[in-house]
């Protein structure tokens, strides 16, 4: 957000931003699960022009070593451009802005992987943006809750993530990289959708606090609709037929697996954080 | 794949690739001298002024070129500049640390770009503006995304397939009208791994961790050779080195036609 | 059973054995909340992508993925990663390394000279004897049946998938040992090891590959019987 001024409409007479996007509208998003051999669990998403990869690796063993926390795993989540991700190439290596990014994504996911179950580990997640048209911090962060669920690391929900903002005075979804770099206000937010939790937000720019209200609504259903198309990317990857496994085969897999009831992955006298409170 | 930084080899495992290879054999059902199938998407990045995506096996490696104006070196006044740069990220192999480049990634870069200078395959001077003032300054990034292996050929071939499809974004910089970077020749690199006294193909993570030594061979069109590279800390008998060298023209025809129906 | 119960049954039984992903609402409160799930006000959900699993009284999520976390009394096929004087470290395919002290061996080891008995890359057959609250393992050697393994081929596959490949009541497991003859043992880490003539274990190896990856399909027994078949049909030939 820098008030820069542009001759480009951002919105047109009829209501319609530059790439004909009605104001609610989100860019077409594709989201696939376990596309990497290598990692543990991954997930590409094509958001718009963006193309993000995102990797994780762990629980594993925990390096730096002085990082290690003997009750719960640490989520290091690393967050990075390629240089030719951008229309003017990008020097290789973490700058602070990345940095930034990292961080609070890393703080997003702690917040819904159940740490406590993987003392003294690291869980890895890496997002590699290789092409970038705004809004990458939320397509890594849609990616990575896909990415940890493909790697079959216990969550209380995955993340869904989505920014919104204000463009020529209207309060619009999803902004691309014009607007982001004309318009007056960047709001993105990462939501745990079956709490309401807000586990990521950010703002900058100029609104008033009722705006800020709207864009927050907008984002919030978006997100909702963003977390639909990330189930349905795992369930592709995980399903021969939609949802059901059918039982001769279940049947094999459970009666081998489950001779006896183990602990919830969360004892009900110990739950972190507002879980005992539950949803507000 | 999983459990920790990484697994160390059993010998089980390495004895059995031993195995294999005295008969001809190896773990993917390759014999000794095949390597695996490659296919490249050319394009795949809009924001670059060329890019290659290379599936070779499962390892998986994207190059994007970026173009823009910039002094020439004093000594080449009216030669543009490429610069080569790997990065072989975290994402790719839990082999792999973040941080600035290490001695891999950068042997890989200079590989790479030794292959493509020294194979002439670049005409420098069409990449001139203005002589002594203004040149096209061009950055070759490779990334590594997935690795199973064999990062030298599917690198050489990922930023051979995305400089050949780029274009010099001339008018954007106002300078001229957009033109397709001009490639002469297309320099293939072939990599091969000794494994237990035999000469293999294309090695996998696997057989590169039981190499004893590693030859690339880059050659061009006309069948003449344009850069070498031995690695490891073994050594190469003078048959192997000559045997290399016959394979390595084959695989370059062979890339050539598929990849570039030349 | 009637129809309509019969019917009622199958259908139960087949809602039970759903696909859940994290966040998917499982069931309410009478239940005990099991593995790969957590509660919540009241309400059980899923942690874990897997297949959901509801018992007479408590509920469960069977993991399709996921890295293989120890258990007191798992069998093992572990790699010496490395050693000290008094005990050597073991790759058991998961998060946290396994030290064996030289009292859990089989062999009497004096102090210092464990590199005698055991040398990294070496492959064990261990079993899991201590897993403490803050997931230190220990493994041991000390059980009847385990040892050093040699010769063979070994494979890894992911752990959540263990169960299928050694099917109900070993089922399938069994069915590929008799067909093509080969020792295997599978560990509980997802490691497997082979032995036999070395035909036998390709046509193993192949064999436990097609369960790894059609783990989810319908018919995969049949598949299997009818692969198996086929390689004694071609050994005749």
């Amino acid at each position: 957000m820098g008030g820069a001024t542009t001759d480009l409409k951002l919105i047109d007479e009829k209501g319609l931003r530059i790439d004909g996007r009605r104001p609610d509208e989100l860019r077409p998003l594709k989201i696939e699960a376990g596309v990497l051999k290598r990692a543990d669990g991954s997930a590409y998403v094509e958001w718009g022009e963006n193309k993000v990869l995102a990797a994780v690796y762990g629980p594993r063993e925990c390096h730096p070593r002085h990082m290690q926390n003997p009750t719960r795993a640490i989520v290091q989540c690393n967050y990075n451009m390629a240089s030719f991700s951008v229309s003017d190439r990008k020097r290789p290596g973490p700058d602070r802005r990345s940095q930034e990014i990292s961080k609070i994504l890393s703080e997003a996911l702690e917040h819904v992987v159940l740490t406590h179950l993987f003392p003294r580990t690291s869980i890895d997640v890496y997002i590699e943006v290789l092409q970038a048209n705004a809004g990458t911090r939320c397509a890594g962060l849609t990616a990575a809750s896909v990415a940890l669920a493909d790697a079959g690391i216990p969550m209380r929900d995955l993340i869904a993530s989505c920014a919104a903002g204000k463009v020529a005075d209207t309060i619009v979804l999803d902004l691309r990289n014009e607007e982001d770099n004309f318009g007056s206000a960047d709001v993105p937010l990462g939501l745990v959708p079956r709490t309401g939790e807000i586990v990521l937000l950010q703002m900058d720019g100029d609104l008033s606090v009722e705006e800020f209200k709207t864009a927050l609504s907008m984002s919030t259903d978006a997100c909702h609709r963003i977390y639909a198309i990330q189930k349905e990317a795992l369930r592709k990857k995980y399903c021969v037929a939609p949802a059901v496994i059918p039982a001769e085969v279940a049947n094999a897999i459970h009666d081998v697996a489950t001779e006896k009831p183990q602990g919830s992955d969360v004892p009900p006298n110990e739950m972190p954080g507002n879980l005992k409170e539950g949803v507000q | 794949m999983s459990g920790g930084s990484e697994t160390a080899m059993s010998d089980i495992t390495r004895d059995n690739i031993y195995r294999m290879i005295e008969k001809n054999q190896r773990a993917d059902g390759r014999r000794r001298e095949d390597f695996r199938s490659i296919s490249v998407e050319t394009g795949f990045i809009t924001s670059a002024g060329g890019s290659a995506m290379v599936h070779l096996g499962d390892t998986r490696v994207l190059a994007g070129i970026k173009s823009i104006v910039g002094e020439p070196f004093p000594d080449t006044p009216d030669k543009g500049v490429l610069t080569t740069n790997a990065e072989l990220i975290p994402l790719a192999s839990e082999s792999f640390e973040s941080g600035p480049p290490k001695q891999p990634s950068i042997e890989l870069a200079r590989v790479v770009d030794r292959g493509i200078r020294e194979g002439q395959a670049i005409d420098f001077q069409k990449l001139c503006i203005k002589a002594g003032e203004a040149v096209w300054i061009n950055y070759v990034d490779i990334h590594t995304l997935d690795y199973d292996g064999n990062l030298f050929d599917a690198a050489n071939i990922a930023a051979v397939a995305a400089l050949k499809t780029a274009i010099i974004p001339a008018s954007k910089f106002e300078k001229g009208e957009d033109y397709p970077f001009p490639m002469k020749h297309l320099p293939i690199s072939a990599t091969f791994a000794k494994v237990n006294g035999h000469l293999i193909a294309d090695p996998s993570f696997d057989e590169e961790n039981v190499a004893s030594a590693r030859l690339t061979v880059v050659t061009i069109e006309n069948g003449k050779l344009c850069a070498m590279q031995k690695g490891l800390g073994g050594s190469l008998t003078r048959a192997e080195v000559e045997k290399a060298i016959d394979l390595s023209l084959q695989f370059g025809i062979k890339v050539r036609k598929q990849v570039f129906n030349v | 059973m009637n129809e309509t119960e019969e019917s009622k049954e199958e259908a139960r039984q087949d809602s039970e054995r759903e696909l859940v992903l994290p966040g998917d609402f499982i069931t309410d409160g009478k239940f005990r909340a099991g593995s790969g799930t957590y509660m919540d006000n009241g309400k059980i959900y899923a942690s874990t992508l897997g297949i959901k699993s509801i018992r007479s009284d408590f509920v469960n999520v069977v993991p399709l993925a996921g890295q293989y976390i120890p258990k007191v009394g798992d069998q093992v096929i572990g790699i010496v990663m490395d050693m000290g004087p008094s005990n050597w470290l073991v790759d058991i395919n998961s998060p946290y390394p396994a030290p064996m002290h030289i009292n859990e061996a089989p062999w009497r080891v004096d102090f210092g000279d464990t590199a005698r008995y055991l040398k990294v890359g070496e492959v064990i057959l261990a079993r899991i004897f201590m897993v403490d609250e803050v997931k230190h393992v220990q493994v041991s050697m000390k059980d009847h049946g385990l040892r050093k393994l040699q010769g063979g081929q070994i494979l890894e596959i992911s752990h959540s998938k263990v169960p299928r490949v050694i099917g109900r009541n070993g089922s399938m497991i069994e069915m590929i040992k008799n067909s093509t003859n080969c020792r295997i043992i599978v560990g509980q880490n997802g490691r497997i090891w082979v032995d036999g003539e070395i035909d036998s274990i390709d046509n193993a190896v192949k064999a436990i590959r097609l369960i790894e990856v059609e783990a989810q399909s319908i018919g995969l027994t049949e598949r299997l019987k009818e692969f198996l078949e086929n390689i004694q049909k071609e050994k005749k030939v």
